[in-house]
């Protein structure tokens, strides 16, 4: 059992092995943290690709032949802008019944209120957040800034269609109605941009997807 | 547990110069210094963080406000709670101050791999700290001071809720713990990976370094993702950012993910080390070698490793999928099994032990019994249907105060008590150590069982206020805290009793159930020990 050590011996040769470890062990500690960080574009990517959290997904129009069925949708709509932008904000109608894979256009009344020009942004949102998957938008004013002069007024619209796939996932095959949420928020980076490059350039940050 | 050494250590102190007051404890490199500072350090934090519950206590005892002018000021207090003893007391007790003491002396080594770095650990420790107590006297919600958000730390409520300063000191506090956190837990790492003495192989190694290495490894993975999460949250709140604010495209639920990844394992890096005190405690007081030493190591290491994929039970609420809340009900279920591998084990160890009350097993029986009970309510919790229902109710708050409280303040009095003599030599007279402990056992549970019949009757956490239908309970509930609050006395009585005494502890004053190579050194231990190494030969079974 007890054993001495006889005499004193060298310590073990440690110093090279537990640098070593450190150095891995430092290595591993950031790279967690960059992790974090690369966990918001993934995150982004991945709601995107499944719509995940009630992120609807984007892509071209079904095919009419795709479309079918009398299975429909009611889709309602939301609207709101967020305190600090004077704008008004209304959908043509509160709510549009849609087939499944039918594509439907609704435009949405934007104001600007106040006496000066504001840039604005929406983000948008689908409820029940399981719907995400199944909502496509086919095209968005929401994709890109918006800048109003004071008092204009413009009709943006949405084009959508309701996946005819939601009947076929168990989380969303009862559901027989939706709503489609839009807020308004006063643009971040404070500059107001031209109409035509916010409606056309996709501004490549993250706001964009 | 491998056993027995030396006693050659006994005699290095003679050899070596002793550094006056200051060089000793503010540049102190001697990890049993340092393990004596952080368990000083976290003595005093969980007082203030006790001072903190007794605030809330208080206000809870009726319904209305009688101590709190502003409902915000009573969410600054239990944020304060949370934070000062999760981060400031229960990691710094058991990581930094039982395993700076007794990892080193368990595995034959002469200190800590990279003491100087240890020592940043601690002060970076203090310094979060102060950090944290400046949070509470600067604006945090508007019209109040102190930040308000709750541990966790959400937002908005912690970015657009919070415009003045504090936050940032909170977020501030807990960037400075968590670096030092992770440089402890490199520093754990290597000491247990490189410096183990001759012949002490990992699977001879005695259960505590186990935990400790398992919950190094857990620091190291999942604080610097906090990390990253909260310096988001800074640029958030100061640089324009928009990580998780909607206005810019960002997503306040991808904080959730990021904290609860964190935060999980969290929970286990605080009941891991209190896994391996409570083996060693066991074994002792019943004589015998711990029952499935091998089983009882890899348990911990499952436990680790399933800790870091059932994050998402803390968010049943925010809209997954079935399928996905399927996953972390299953997955969450699953750590029941090592765990239970854990509490059969520790049973299996006194059956048939020759078992002996002293204070420290009185703690540790006691443990197991409580944190059995945060256990079960843990497996009810784990179903997602349930918690919807219970979901930011008491009945959460009993749950984390049983596992957390009951679980891993009870392991920490249970070290104090089975350490006390070998860390100063004084023995705390035994009548003092079992009167705290029963104290504490009948206040907390008669603080925290109640709190299970208000959350299912629907109390909300984090309200200052409550309709009168939940007053009986909650009355019932600040009796318990008093009850415990006075434990606390009989434990500080306690400490001056062995002080004042001139009884001295023997090197082994638990007797032949104490096997682990502390107990073969002098009580206190010399200031270097192990400078020959010891030899660590095999013992038949003894595992």
């Amino acid at each position: 059992m007890t054993a001495l050590s006889p005499g004193p011996s060298p310590r073990p040769p440690t110093t090279r092995g537990a640098a070593r470890t450190a150095v891995i062990c430092a290595g591993v500690a950031f790279g967690m943290v960059g992790l974090a960080y690369a966990s918001v574009p993934l995150y982004n990517a991945f709601c995107k690709a499944t719509g995940y959290d009630g992120t609807p997904r984007q892509g071209p129009a079904l095919s009419v032949a795709a479309a079918h069925s009398n299975d429909s949708m009611v889709v309602h709509f939301d609207t709101n802008v967020a305190p600090g932008l004077p704008w008004k904000f209304a959908p043509e109608a509160n709510q549009v019944e849609a087939k499944l894979g039918e594509t439907k256009t609704v435009f949405f009344r934007v104001k600007n209120a106040s006496d000066k020009p504001t840039t604005g942004v929406a983000t948008f949102n689908v409820q029940p957040g399981l719907m995400g998957g199944y909502f496509v938008k086919v095209a968005c004013f929401c994709f890109n800034e918006q800048t109003l002069q004071p008092g204009e007024t413009i009709d943006v619209p949405v084009v959508f269609y309701v996946d005819p796939a939601v009947r076929d996932d168990s989380n969303t095959a009862h559901l027989s109605e939706m709503t489609l949420s839009y807020t308004y928020f006063a643009s971040k980076n404070g500059q107001p941009v031209t109409a035509s490059v916010a409606n056309t350039a996709p501004s490549g940050t993250k706001r964009d997807f | 547990m491998a056993t027995h050494a030396t006693h050659a250590g006994a005699h290095d102190a003679h050899d070596h110069h002793m550094p006056g007051f200051f060089a000793r404890w503010f540049l102190s490199t001697n990890h049993k210094d340092i393990g004596t500072l952080y368990l000083l350090f976290a003595f005093c934090a969980g007082m203030i963080g006790a001072f903190l519950s007794f605030g809330i206590r208080m206000e809870m005892e009726q319904p209305g406000l009688q101590y709190f002018s502003n409902p915000a000021t009573y969410n600054v207090f239990v944020t304060g709670h949370g934070l000062i003893m999760v981060f400031f007391m229960v990691m710094p007790a058991l990581i930094g101050g039982f395993g700076n003491w007794f990892v080193p002396l368990m595995i034959g080594a002469p200190d800590m791999a990279f003491p100087r770095m240890n020592n940043i650990s601690f002060w970076l420790t203090v310094a979060g700290f102060c950090s944290l107590l400046c949070s509470l006297f600067v604006e945090g919600a508007p019209g109040a001071s102190g930040a308000g958000t709750g541990w966790t730390v959400y937002p908005p409520l912690s970015t657009a809720g919070h415009p003045g300063p504090a936050v940032d000191f909170a977020i501030f506090a807990l960037h400075l713990s968590g670096a030092g956190s992770i440089l402890g837990a490199i520093n754990f790492i290597t000491t247990i990976l490189n410096m183990r003495a001759p012949g002490m192989t990992l699977h001879k190694m005695p259960l505590f370094a186990w935990a400790e290495l398992v919950t190094a490894f857990l620091l190291l993975l999942s604080l610097p993702v906090l990390a990253g999460a909260i310096t988001m949250l800074l640029t958030d709140r100061n640089f324009g950012t928009t990580f998780f604010d909607p206005a810019g495209g960002g997503d306040p639920i991808l904080y959730q993910h990021l904290f609860w990844f964190f935060g999980h394992p969290e929970v286990y890096i605080m009941i891991l080390p209190a896994f391996g005190i409570v083996s060693h405690i066991i074994a002792t007081f019943s004589r015998k070698p711990v029952f499935g030493y091998l089983a009882m190591a890899y348990a911990m290491v499952a436990i680790g490793v399933v800790g870091f994929v059932v994050w998402a039970h803390h968010m049943y609420t925010v809209g997954l999928s079935l399928q996905t809340q399927s996953y972390f009900v299953f997955a969450t279920m699953v750590i029941a099994v090592p765990t239970g591998v854990k509490i059969f084990s520790w049973i299996a160890t006194m059956w048939g032990g020759s078992i002996r009350f002293t204070a420290a097993m009185h703690w540790a029986v006691g443990f197991i019994f409580l944190f059995t009970v945060g256990g079960v309510t843990g497996v009810v919790l784990a179903n997602s249907a349930v918690d919807k229902y219970l979901h930011d109710t008491y009945y959460v708050v009993a749950h984390f105060h049983y596992v957390l409280s009951l679980g891993a303040v009870f392991v920490i009095f249970a070290g104090v008590y089975y350490w006390f003599p070998k860390m100063t030599g004084r023995i705390i007279p035994e009548w003092a150590g079992k009167l705290h402990f029963w104290l504490a056992f009948i206040g907390a549970n008669i603080l925290f069982f109640p709190m299970h019949f208000l959350g299912l009757a629907g109390m909300p956490r984090r309200y200052a206020d409550y309709p009168e239908a939940f007053a009986g309970w909650h009355k019932v509930s600040t009796y318990g805290g008093h009850i415990f609050g006075l434990g606390m006395f009989v434990f500080v009585i306690g400490v001056v009793l062995a002080f004042r005494s001139k009884e001295r502890a023997a090197d082994n004053p638990w007797g032949e159930g104490a096997t682990t190579l502390e107990w073969t050194l002098s009580s206190p231990p010399p200031f270097h020990q192990f400078e020959t190494l010891p030899r660590i030969i095999d013992e038949p079974g003894v595992h």
